[in-house]
């Protein structure tokens, strides 16, 4: 590349080896270890724990999926988070467009609005959130007869989709504001009306940025937990996969089921990396568009 | 004339239902954080009762917020130092050397960024577990004997957090780093070379000041970043009430069904994070280099 890197001592570039191999080390070891914990027998954490596992012991996730009813907060977050992503992809779309393409009054003041919403943490406004709820359930309960706003996956999924909106709308209108306005203009002559337009013709050309939108948000929202914690509380009431686990891991402290417990934080991390493995090119990149989140 | 009609109802279809939703769950809660921080609501009925600034009164002599704020700077400040130096140090030796591997150092450092809180709390359950644990192993391994340091009893939980939180971190900046130094010209250092500048005088004379505009920006993010994260590693990772940072006291001040206390501590620490990066953006404010 350059002359500094053909003049590197051996013993620096060795150095540096050391300090990135121990770096990887340190972040790649703890998550192997609880990928072969989770194929542990219970009697096996009592003994060194840099064993390797005596055989594949399945039942921990028999028993995670079933008995610590993980498999049903896998259904719960499968459902929650392909709604949000849907509700969220349905409604930021349109809105995005518009806000970077069309000149109309009120633009400025939402755009301005939207982009304040960045800096709108939902772990501020949860607990309003959760109260808003709340009294509507009261009001529902006197006049229908039956509440049913919190401990509702749907509910969920609506309060996640909003929440994620600013960001959303901040970078897809950063991208549709890069397309050239012939497109449309083409489109309008051939007699083609706003809706098809941009469905036809825009939508299709924004693909990338909108695989970079769902990649993010499903992170966001498959991983998510406050919201999922306050606004689904009910003791007997349906759960999300990490507040499942979160409940797992508080009872485990006093009933030591170490083997459920890692077979259950597999099960929350396996489909994100999964995920991480099949696109992680597309994600790093992608990241220096989202450096606003975190 | 048809056609202006026609496209300010599409406009309206389009911008309406997002508006929508991001007033009712986004601006609404907002406001409300504000208003009823000025207010006392019982926990079973919703009624209630303004008593003006009595909340903060109260607020500013409570014990116990005090050191959960004094837990949250103490976080905000180590974790952002720690994670600063050893992303830039990483990304500065990663783009200027010629190493073998880069992409799989890449992929390995930003995991756990995509991980859950709850389950980064899972895997550190392990890490700190005090026998048999992965951390008491290798340090009696190293010791020679045995080690038995408690990770999360009251004395060791704030360092604890602060691992964690750094462990989570470190990929992703790094990562972020990595793109903006690329993108200065090489030309630069080799004439740096030339003129006999070594590594370490081309990274804080070229490098730094070249990607100056972009630290700062991640550092006014990371610091409000890292008062939401200490939330949600505290609320994962600590035992009740063993260890507070701000937004987790707003939160066990929600739980105890005093809300409108709860809220005034949600003001209190938003006006803190926004002070706080406001006074960072100052003071790190430089003349700006062109590439």
């Amino acid at each position: 590349m350059n002359k500094t890197v053909k003049k590197s001592e051996p013993l620096f570039k060795a150095f540096i080896y050391v300090a990135l191999i121990t770096l990887a080390v340190l972040i790649i070891v703890p998550v192997a270890w609880v990928f072969l914990a989770s194929v542990k027998q219970n009697s096996e954490f009592y003994g060194n724990p840099w064993a390797l596992p005596a055989g594949f012991y399945w039942q921990n996730f028999v028993n995670a999926w079933n008995a610590a009813s993980m498999g049903s907060y896998m259904v719960n977050s499968v459902i929650v988070t392909a709604l949000s992503l849907a509700l969220l992809l349905v409604v930021a779309l349109p809105a995005a467009y518009c806000l970077s393409r069309f000149q109309f009054t009120g633009r400025k003041l939402l755009n301005t609005c939207f982009m304040a919403g960045l800096f709108i943490n939902v772990n501020y406004i949860v607990v309003p959130i959760f109260l808003m709820l709340k009294d509507g359930d009261a009001f529902l309960k006197t006049t229908l007869g039956s509440a049913m706003l919190l401990n509702n996956l749907f509910v969920l999924a609506v309060v996640y989709a909003s929440t994620a909106l600013p960001f959303t709308i901040y970078l897809l209108s950063g991208y549709f504001a890069t397309l050239p306005h012939d497109f449309e203009e083409a489109a309008y002559i051939d007699g083609a009306g706003y809706g098809a337009t941009m469905v036809r013709i825009i939508f299709p050309m924004a693909q990338p940025s909108i695989i970079t939108i769902i990649l993010f948000n499903f992170l966001s929202f498959w991983n998510e937990y406050i919201i999922s914690m306050t606004l689904m509380a009910s003791a007997t009431g349906q759960r999300t996969l990490p507040v499942g686990l979160l409940n797992l891991m508080q009872a485990q402290q006093s009933s030591a089921e170490y083997g459920i417990l890692y077979a259950g934080l597999v099960l929350v991390m396996l489909p994100t990396l999964i995920l991480y493995i099949c696109v992680q090119k597309k994600l790093t990149q992608g990241m220096t568009v989202g450096g606003l989140k975190g | 004339m048809r056609r202006s009609k026609e496209r300010s109802r599409f406009i309206f279809l389009c911008v309406a239902p997002a508006t929508i939703l991001f007033f009712i769950f986004m601006v609404l809660p907002t406001l409300n954080v504000f208003r009823m921080s000025l207010f006392e609501r019982g926990a079973y009925s919703p009624t209630e009762t303004f008593v003006g600034l009595n909340n903060f009164k109260v607020l500013f002599q409570d014990a116990k917020f005090i050191s959960a704020m004094q837990n949250t700077i103490l976080l905000i400040v180590v974790v952002t130092i720690v994670t600063f130096f050893f992303a830039l140090l990483f990304a500065g030796i990663l783009t200027r050397e010629k190493l073998k591997g880069q992409n799989f150092f890449r992929v390995i450092f930003y995991i756990p960024n995509i991980l859950s809180v709850v389950v980064i709390a899972g895997i550190f359950s392990a890490v700190y577990k005090p026998e048999n644990g992965m951390l008491n192993s290798v340090l009696s391994f190293f010791a020679g004997r045995e080690v038995m340091i408690l990770w999360k009893d009251q004395q060791m939980v704030m360092i604890s957090i602060i691992i964690a939180m750094v462990w989570q971190a470190i990929g992703y900046y790094m990562v972020m780093y990595m793109a903006s130094m690329a993108a200065v010209p090489a030309d630069l250092y080799e004439s740096a070379s030339l003129d006999g500048a070594g590594r370490t005088a081309q990274f804080f004379q070229i490098t730094l000041p070249l990607i100056w505009t972009n630290i700062r920006t991640t550092l006014t993010f990371f610091i409000i970043s890292t008062i939401n994260m200490a939330f949600l590693f505290v609320k994962a990772m600590v035992a009740k009430g063993m260890a507070d940072v701000g937004l987790s006291f707003m939160y066990s001040q929600k739980d105890a069904g005093l809300y409108g206390y709860a809220m005034a501590a949600g003001v209190v620490i938003f006006l803190f994070s926004f002070l706080l990066s406001a006074m960072v953006n100052r003071v790190t404010r430089r003349d700006v280099l062109e590439m």
